[in-house]
C-alpha cells in the first residue's frame, strides 16, 4: 500500500522576494537578486556577487516581532518567516495534538552568522552571551518550532548543499511509514563571512553574474534563503478537504564517494540519485517535463551534472534550467527554494529561465531553457548536490 | 511484513579508550569537565598524510565505524547515517579564527572543506567506496536518535538490509571556554562525578559510537532495536504520557521493562527530568553511562551501546548501576535522554 504525500503549503524568502508570490513575480520577469554584499563588512565586496536578502537583522527582528534579548540568528529569522508563510497557506492549527506533526529543517551554517561577529567579544561582553548557544545548527530549528508552537518530532539535517532535499525526503518517508500525519520540511541558510571565505578559498566564486551550464562559467554566486513545504498524508488531506499544490512523487539520495568537495567526472552520485527517484516514483525518465537542475555554475558541477543527465535521460534530456542565477546558491536552503519553484512550475505551467547563458559547453550539446516558457507540466525533477559527495533528487507531480 | 533492526556490531572511541569486552570493568569515572577521548592508533586505517590533516572527530568516526563493521562481518551497506551536535568543531573553529585573525586573508581551504557537518559520514563513504544513502543529522541531543530513527525506518520498510549508524562529537578550545562561561559545561576546577554533582552544567566527553545494523539476527546479535521516538519539548508532567504512549504503540507494558538506561549528566539544573523518569520505574534497574563517556549531544549513542551490551551478555556490570532494582530476565531495555528540558528521546531495545 502506497501513501500519497501532498504539498498543502509553501513559504519562502530569497533574494528575489520575501514570499512565494514575490518570488514568482521575479521569476516571471527574469528579475535576478544578485548584488554586492551589503549586510556585513567583507574585504571581498568588490570581487564577489551574492544573492542577499535586503533586510538587515534589525529589520528582520521587527518583521517577526522578536523582543530584545532573543537568541535568534539570521538563519533562524529567515527560517521563521518562511515557515510561517507555509503554515499559514496550509491553514494548520498546530495546537491540535491529535494530528501528529513534525518539523524537519536543514541548515549548513546554523548560527555561524552571529558566532563570527561575537566569537572573541563574548568573553568580555555579557550582553551578547545569550547568543552563544545559538551557534549549534539544531538551534535554528528549535527556534522555528517554538515560533510555530510546534511540539513533536523535530530534527535537522545537514548534508551541505543537498540538505533541504534530504529534509523533504525524510519528511515524506515519515508520513509514508505512518509515524507522522504531516510535516513541515525545508531549510534555511544565511550568508556569512565564513561560507563566503570558504568558497573563496576553493576558488569557485564568480566575480560576476553566474552562468550555469555556459562554456565560460566562472563559478557560483552565494546566496541566502529559507523555504518550507507542508507535507500531509493523502488520508489527512481527504479528511480536511484541502487543496493540494502538488505531490512528492519520488526521491533518492546517493553518495558520489569520489572526493570531499568535487563531483566525479561522470556524475555517478547524481545519476544514482536520479535512478532511485525514478524507482520510488514508478515514473519513466520520459515522463519528466522539466528539470530544475542543481546548476551552480562551477566548472565542476555543471559538467558532472550534465553528464549525469545524459546518462539518466539519454539523448532526450527534457527542458531544463538552473534558477541559481536568480537567487545565488543558497546552500542548505537551495533544494527547498527550488522545490517551491518546481511546484510553481507545475501550478503556473512555466519553465523558469536559466539566466546569463550564452555559449554551450564544449563537452556536450546540452542547452538550458533561456527564456520563460509556458507549457503544461506534470512532473518536475529537481537535483541538489553537496560536499561530501551528497547527491539528492526530488520529483514533484501534479 | 515490517522488517526488523538488529545491532550486529559496535565500535567506539571514548575517554576510556575503544569499545572492548571489559570496557566497563576497566572504566574510570570522569571527574574532569572536559574528558578528551583516548585516541587509538589510526595507522592501520588512515594514510599518514591524512592522519595529520584530519580532525580527531573524523578519525574517531572512521575508527568506530570500522570497528562496528568488523564485528558485524562484511556486508554491503545500504546506508551511512551519522549524528553530531556540534559537527566538525575543530576545523570550523580553525577556519573561523583564520578569517578573524587575518582579516579574511591568507586562508587555505582544508579546514573549511572539513568543517561541514557531514564530513565524517562522507569520509567513511569515501573510504569504503560506499555510494549508498548518506545522511547527517544535527539536532542537539537527538542528533543520534534522528539517525537511528532514519535507519530503523529503512530497515522496517525493506529499503535497506544493512546500515551503519553513529554519533560523533569533538571538543575544541574556544567554543568550550564559551560553554563554560555560560555554565553549560562545568568549570575546570569542579572535580565532581555525576553522583556527587552539586553544580549545574555537565562533564563533557568527546567520542564516537557506531553501530552496524542489519535486518536479520544472528547468534552474535547484541539486541533488536524495537523503536525510537524523539520529541522537541516536554514539561516534566508530560514525561509519563510520552513514555506510556511510546510503550503502548509498541505493545509493551511498563512492567515488562527489565532495565532503564538514563542519560543523567550531573546537571543540577535539569537532571530532575531523569529523577521524574526514574520514579516511573521505581522497582526497575536504572543504569547510567555518562559517568564513563561524559555528556555530549551524541553520548546517548554510547548509552545504546551500554544497553546492547547488557542485553547480549545478560549481565548488568555493577559499575553502571545508578539504582538497583528487581532482578528479572533481561528482555526489554528502555533508554531515556533529554538535554535542558529539550530534545527528549526514547529508544526501546529487546533481547534478540
Amino acid at each position: 500500500m502506497s501513501v500519497g504525500i501532498g504539498v498543502t503549503g509553501m513559504g519562502m524568502v530569497s533574494a528575489i522576494g520575501l514570499s512565494v508570490t514575490e518570488n514568482l513575480s521575479s521569476l516571471a520577469v527574469s528579475r535576478c537578486g544578485i548584488t554586492q554584499v551589503d549586510n556585513f563588512e567583507t574585504r571581498h565586496r568588490e570581487h564577489v556577487l551574492v544573492g542577499e536578502i535586503k533586510l538587515s537583522n534589525a529589520e528582520l527582528e521587527e518583521r517577526i516581532g522578536l523582543l530584545k534579548g532573543h537568541g535568534v540568528t539570521r538563519t533562524g529569522m529567515l527560517g521563521i518567516l518562511a515557515a510561517r508563510e507555509a503554515v499559514q497557506q496550509a491553514g494548520l492549527s498546530l495546537a491540535d495534538s491529535s494530528v501528529r506533526t513534525g518539523l524537519i529543517s536543514s541548515t549548513s551554517v546554523g548560527g555561524m552568522d552571529v558566532t563570527e561577529k561575537y566569537f572573541y567579544s563574548y568573553t568580555h561582553d555579557p550582553e551578547l552571551q545569550h547568543y552563544i548557544l545559538s551557534h549549534d545548527a539544531g538551534v535554528s530549528t528549535q527556534q522555528i518550532a517554538d515560533d510555530l508552537g510546534l511540539k513533536g518530532t523535530v530534527t535537522t539535517i545537514s548534508t551541505a548543499c543537498s540538505s533541504a532535499a534530504n529534509a523533504i525526503m525524510l519528511g515524506a518517508r515519515l508520513i509514508k511509514s505512518g509515524r507522522l500525519d504531516r510535516v513541515i520540511v525545508g531549510g534555511t541558510d544565511a550568508l556569512s563571512k565564513f561560507t563566503l571565505n570558504g568558497f573563496n578559498t576553493l576558488m569557485i566564486l564568480s566575480d560576476t553574474y553566474c552562468k550555469p551550464f555556459d562554456q565560460n562559467r566562472k563559478g557560483l554566486n552565494l546566496g541566502e534563503a529559507a523555504a518550507y513545504l507542508v507535507l500531509e498524508s493523502d488520508a489527512l488531506i481527504a479528511k480536511e478537504q484541502k487543496p493540494v499544490l502538488a505531490y512528492v512523487a519520488g526521491y533518492g539520495n546517493a553518495n558520489d564517494a569520489f572526493h570531499q568537495t568535487a563531483s566525479s567526472e561522470n556524475g555517478e552520485g547524481a545519476f544514482l540519485a536520479m535512478q532511485k527517484a525514478f524507482a520510488v516514483s514508478g515514473l519513466a525518465a520520459s515522463q519528466i517535463d522539466y528539470i530544475n537542475a542543481h546548476g551552480t555554475a562551477t566548472p565542476n558541477n555543471d559538467l558532472s551534472e550534465g553528464r549525469a543527465l545524459l546518462r539518466a535521460f539519454g539523448n532526450d534530456v527534457p527542458t531544463f534550467s538552473s534558477t541559481k542565477a536568480f537567487t545565488g546558491h543558497t546552500l542548505a536552503a537551495a533544494a527547498a527554494i527550488e522545490a517551491v519553484y518546481s511546484i510553481l512550475a507545475i501550478q503556473e505551467g512555466m519553465v523558469f529561465p536559466n539566466l546569463n547563458f550564452d555559449t554551450p559547453m564544449e563537452e556536450f550539446g546540452l542547452i538550458p531553457q533561456t527564456e520563460l516558457l509556458r507549457r503544461d507540466i506534470n512532473y518536475v525533477l529537481s537535483n541538489s548536490f553537496g560536499f561530501g559527495g551528497n547527491c539528492s533528487t526530488l520529483i514533484f507531480g501534479r | 511484513m515490517k522488517g526488523k533492526c538488529f545491532i550486529q556490531g559496535i565500535g567506539a572511541v571514548t575517554a576510556q579508550g575503544i569499545w572492548r569486552a571489559d570496557f566497563f570493568e576497566q572504566a574510570r569515572e570522569i571527574r574532569v569537565s572536559k574528558a578528551y577521548a583516548e585516541q587509538p592508533s589510526y595507522k592501520e586505517l588512515i594514510a599518514p598524510n591524512m592522519i595529520r590533516r584530519m580532525s580527531k572527530g573524523i578519525k574517531m568516526g572512521i575508527f568506530a565505524a570500522q570497528q562496528a563493521l568488523d564485528e558485524a562481518g562484511g556486508e554491503d551497506l545500504d546506508g551511512v547515517i551519522t549524528g553530531t551536535g556540534l559537527g566538525c568543531l575543530e576545523d570550523s573553529e580553525k577556519f573561523l579564527k583564520n578569517i578573524l585573525d587575518n582579516d579574511e586573508e591568507y586562508l587555505t581551504p582544508t579546514s573549511f572543506i572539513q568543517s561541514t557537518h557531514n564530513t565524517v559520514g562522507a569520509q567513511i563513504a569515501l573510504r569504503l567506496g560506499c555510494k549508498a544513502y548518506n545522511f547527517t543529522y544535527v539536532n542537539g541531543a537527538v542528533s543520534f536518535e534522528s539517525a537511528l530513527l532514519d535507519s530503523l525506518q529503512q530497515l522496517e520498510t525493506g529499503d535497506a538490509q544493512s546500515i551503519l549508524v553513529g554519533g560523533i562529537d569533538e571538543i575544541s578550545g574556544h567554543t568550550f571556554s564559551l560553554k563554560q562561561l555560560i555554565g553549560e559545561v562545568k568549570s575546570d576546577g569542579a572535580d565532581e562525578t555525576i553522583r556527587e554533582s552539586q553544580t549545574r552544567g555537565v562533564n563533557y566527553g568527546e567520542g564516537a559510537t557506531f553501530f552496524a545494523l542489519g535486518s536479520s539476527s544472528t547468534m552474535e546479535s547484541y539486541a533488536e532495536v524495537v523503536d525510537v521516538c524523539i520529541q522537541n519539548r516536554l514539561e516534566l508532567g508530560e514525561v509519563e504520557e510520552f513514555i506510556d504512549g511510546f510503550l503502548e504503540r509498541n505493545k509493551v507494558e511498563r512492567a515488562a521493562i527489565s532495565a532503564v538506561v538514563i542519560g543523567n549528566s550531573g546537571d543540577m539544573e535539569y537532571d530532575y527530568y531523569f529523577d521524574g523518569f526514574g520514579q516511573l520505574f521505581e522497582d526497575t534497574y536504572q543504569l547510567y553511562y555518562k559517568h564513563f563517556y561524559g555528556h555530549s549531544d551524541v553520548a546517548s549513542a554510547f548509552g545504546m551501546a551500554t544497553a546492547a551490551y547488557v542485553l547480549k551478555t545478560q549481565q548488568i556490570p555493577e559499575e553502571i548501576v545508578w539504582k538497583a532494582g528487581k532482578q528479572m530476565p533481561l528482555n526489554y531495555v528502555l533508554l531515556y535522554n533529554q538535554y535542558k528540558g529539550r530534545d527528549h528521546s526514547l529508544v526501546l531495545l529487546k533481547r534478540s
